[in-house]
């Protein structure tokens, strides 16, 4: 199954959706062990990328994560900005000139994002961050590829996000918490699950439509 | 060009590094030092946008110190160190933004280099305020 360029837009307008009605639920969990802007700079940000993806004609995959990438860094103010931004930009580079893609890209290109947040975020899994979202969807699409069933991928992000509960931030503004961090969500990690959320809708509804 | 490592301030307020550019400014008025605050709206964030147009302002052929607030005030200096193209002459000090831009001005001040003003920003972190 090929992920075509129509459909990744339509993720990432779904997703902007997504974030935006529940902006004041990330914004609640951030007030939690944050600063508390979460959902208001990544709604922000997104509302940008649907502006400009939807004002441009893509025919490049690299091209379309480029623009997503380069907008959230300079639209969001705070850490989510070059966070996402940033796996986007690196993770989109190998995506150059491809009009669609296989679900082992997709999976390759969530990998070199990682790998780019890691790096500047001096960050691993366990952080209490969005890459305990990130990486298990990653292995989860890298293991099942094209069987992967859509509704578990969701059910498996989430449960992923819900685990960041027990875990103790040592990045970012909740660090300054330690242990109070422990028994609150990760905002960061909530918001990449709505974000996969979306992309797993968005290619179950792409099938059925075949 | 100036004969000054030159010096910019970044944090996630706009009125932080305002106050803090006058500040250390009437100490050696001759170090060229720019301000990159707030996010692009000017509201509380970064951008690497401005972090990059700071540097590109104050850097001199003795180079540019970085000096920042808070977490992600550094994951966007980086980002715009990566933008600039040519990184060399060019350093992010892990210092108290207040403590380390004070004395990294003095050392520019005096005429030190590059690694000296870095490491006068850095040793900061481990100095004894109240003697």
């Amino acid at each position: 199954m090929a992920i075509t360029i129509k459909q990744l837009v339509l993720w990432l307008e779904t997703a902007s959706q997504r974030i935006l009605q529940q902006k004041s639920y990330l914004t609640e969990l951030d007030q939690a062990i944050g600063d508390g802007d979460h959902g208001i700079n990544l709604s922000r940000g997104f509302q940008e990328v649907t502006s400009r993806i939807q004002s441009t004609e893509y025919d490049d995959v690299g091209q379309l994560f480029n623009a997503v990438g380069s907008t959230l860094i300079q639209k969001v103010g705070g850490a989510s900005g070059p966070i996402y931004g940033i796996a986007f930009v690196k993770g989109g580079a190998a995506l150059k000139g491809r009009q669609e893609i296989t679900i082992a890209e997709f999976s390759q290109f969530l990998h070199q994002g990682i790998a780019a947040i890691k790096s500047l975020g001096k960050s691993e899994e366990g952080n209490k961050t969005v890459l305990d979202v990130w990486a298990p969807v990653a292995s989860y699409l890298t293991e099942n590829g094209e069987n992967t069933d859509w509704a578990k991928a969701i059910d498996h992000c989430w449960e992923h996000a819900e685990k960041t509960k027990d875990l103790k931030a040592t990045k970012g503004r909740a660090s300054y918490l330690g242990e109070r961090s422990i028994g609150h969500l990760d905002p960061g990690a909530v918001s990449s699950a709505y974000l996969f959320e979306a992309l797993f809708q968005t290619l179950a509804d792409g099938n059925r439509a075949v | 060009m100036s004969r000054y490592v030159g010096l910019v301030l970044v944090s996630h307020s706009v009125d932080l590094v305002y106050g803090l550019q006058k500040l250390i400014s009437q100490i050696e008025p001759e170090v060229p030092v720019a301000i990159a605050g707030g996010a692009e709206d000017n509201e509380i964030g970064t951008s690497a946008i401005k972090i990059k147009a700071a540097v590109e302002t104050v850097r001199s052929e003795k180079g540019a110190i970085l000096l920042f607030d808070l977490g992600s005030a550094c994951m966007n200096a980086e980002l715009a160190l990566e933008w600039l193209g040519d990184q060399r002459q060019v350093k992010i000090a892990d210092a108290p933004l207040v403590e380390g831009a004070y004395a990294a001005v003095i050392e520019s001040g005096c005429g030190g280099s590059l690694d000296e003003v870095w490491q006068a920003a850095q040793a900061a972190r481990c100095q004894e305020k109240m003697i």
